[in-house]
């Protein structure tokens, strides 16, 4: 089994070890960026997107975070987690770390009052719709190329993409029950290593 | 393929949803759009926006009320960080206002003058959800059972002075703590000891944690004091008086926020603490009389 950390600077990175242990992954906090060494997968969590990036440069993790990507570790980001992984966002801040070639507007969807749930058909996903719990969410504007829709809203706007190892969500797998999606970013880890 | 499509907003999850959100992060008291600015740059997750902080509240005297909501729009506007914003308690008028104005969560807090000595807000009737203060388990259980989903402790707001939010967790934490503990035969007689609803006692006693996120409010004032509140457990801190009546605020912002992430990492919690000036004033709550302590309010 790989071992998959999750970034522990700010979030509910705790939902998401809950969920890599019910499945039999380990999953380490990762808290500083010598850490990212011990693992061969990353989830960035749901949280803060703008404070996640201010500790992720005042913690050091922007240099080597691209270092590993660009080395092939797959990394997930759920919503501020997509927001921190984006090549470019809508808004005038904060400064996402480019590793993921997609345009991506933060608080898409509204204030806290239009935050919603609502089924979804993921590509690749056995079984029933997933449901997806939508948190001042973040919508994929632009996808560029290489990168692949895995789910999208009744409007069309893409709320699951993939670009060979990279992943992101806008809705939160890890605030449900359901661990097919979390199943599915390990199947990602064992075939990149 | 067609799913069932079905959209559903102000659901119990994405509202104690947002608050998992903000787990491990500091959530700041701001008067201005400046001061926003300066909590978003400093990392923090979200502002409470007021019109005068508690240290203030408490030396003006007189009724305390909702904000003005130009100011509470001038704060949503400077910042894309969530926004809070208190109403009174028992004050639901306020807090449909506050609904109104497009804050992300409504705290019911006893910083502001109550309306309703009897009764807090029916809090399941909004889309909004809403955070409130507790001292000890049956509070939190009481203000969980109306709809909250988030609690903080209630500290002694506007004091500088920790000692009543430590208080508060350790109760909270130990009974928790103790109901875990316990035989299926005592939760009853416990639900009616603490004056909280029986359903939670239970879940409680089967998942030995709060349903909703726990944050440490009334008091904070150093790197070290946020600290010492994530140690005891909490889920993350907010700062009332303590940022922006300090010499420093943008320094002590941001000391607070690496203090708040970094809680067991005493080395950090170190650096980030020189040379931050003075911390706010503070205030001893031993020789405060009874009826000048905000903690008291609320029932």
């Amino acid at each position: 089994m790989p071992r998959v950390g999750v970034l522990a600077i700010q979030g509910d990175f705790l939902e998401h070890r809950q969920v890599l242990e019910r499945i039999g992954v380990d999953a380490p906090e990762i808290r500083l960026p010598h850490q990212l060494d011990d693992v061969d997968g990353l989830i960035i969590p749901g949280g803060e997107s703008t404070t996640i990036v201010q500790l992720i440069d005042i913690y050091g993790f922007r240099k080597t975070l691209k270092a590993k990507s660009k080395a092939g570790m797959p990394i997930w980001g759920t919503c501020a987690g997509m927001i921190v992984i984006a090549s470019s966002l809508s808004d005038r801040r904060p400064e996402p770390l480019g590793l993921m070639n997609i345009r991506v507007s933060r608080n898409a969807f509204g204030r806290q009052f239009d935050s919603f749930e609502q089924d979804l058909t993921v590509e690749e996903l056995e079984g029933p719709p997933f449901h997806g719990v939508f948190i001042r969410a973040p919508a994929v504007k632009k996808i560029g190329d290489g990168v692949r829709v895995m789910a999208s809203l009744d409007d069309g706007r893409p709320v699951a993409v993939r670009q060979d190892r990279l992943f992101a969500t806008a809705f939160h797998p890890e605030l449900t029950d359901d661990t097919r999606i979390h199943e599915m970013f390990v199947r990602i880890v064992e075939g990149a290593n | 393929m067609a799913v069932d499509t079905k959209t559903e907003t102000g659901t119990w999850r994405v509202k104690a949803g947002l608050a998992q959100m903000l787990k491990g992060g500091v959530i700041m008291d701001v008067v201005t759009a400046d001061h926003a600015k300066i909590a978003e740059d400093a990392g923090a997750v979200a502002v409470m926006a007021l019109e005068r902080v508690p240290s203030d509240i408490r030396s003006a005297g007189g009724v305390a009320r909702m904000s003005d909501p130009t100011m509470i729009a001038a704060i949503i506007e400077a910042v894309t960080i969530p926004v809070m914003a208190k109403a009174r308690i028992g004050h639901f008028a306020e807090a449909q206002v506050l609904q109104a104005l497009g804050v992300d969560y409504i705290d019911e807090s006893e910083v502001l003058t109550p309306a309703d000595e009897e009764n807090h807000i029916e809090k399941t009737a909004f889309t909004v959800p809403f955070v409130c203060g507790c001292r000890d388990l049956g509070e939190a259980l009481r203000r969980i059972g109306e709809g909250a989903a988030m609690i903080r402790t209630k500290g002694e707001a506007g004091s500088g002075n920790i000692v009543e939010a430590v208080r508060h967790a350790r109760r909270v934490l130990g009974e928790i703590r103790r109901i875990q503990g316990m035989g299926e035969d005592e939760l009853m007689a416990t639900a009616r000891d603490l004056r909280a609803p029986y359903d939670l006692v239970k879940e409680i006693h089967e998942t030995g944690k709060l349903p909703v996120v726990n944050f440490a409010a009334g008091g904070v004032s150093t790197p070290a004091d946020a600290a010492l509140m994530m140690q005891l457990g909490v889920d993350g801190i907010f700062v009332g008086s303590g940022v922006f009546k300090s010499q420093n605020p943008q320094r002590m912002a941001e000391a607070i926020v690496k203090a708040t992430t970094h809680f067991r990492d005493a080395s950090i919690v170190a650096e980030v603490s020189r040379g931050l000036g003075d911390a706010m004033a503070g205030l001893d709550v031993r020789t405060m009389p009874e009826e000048e302590k905000l903690a008291t309010r609320g029932w």
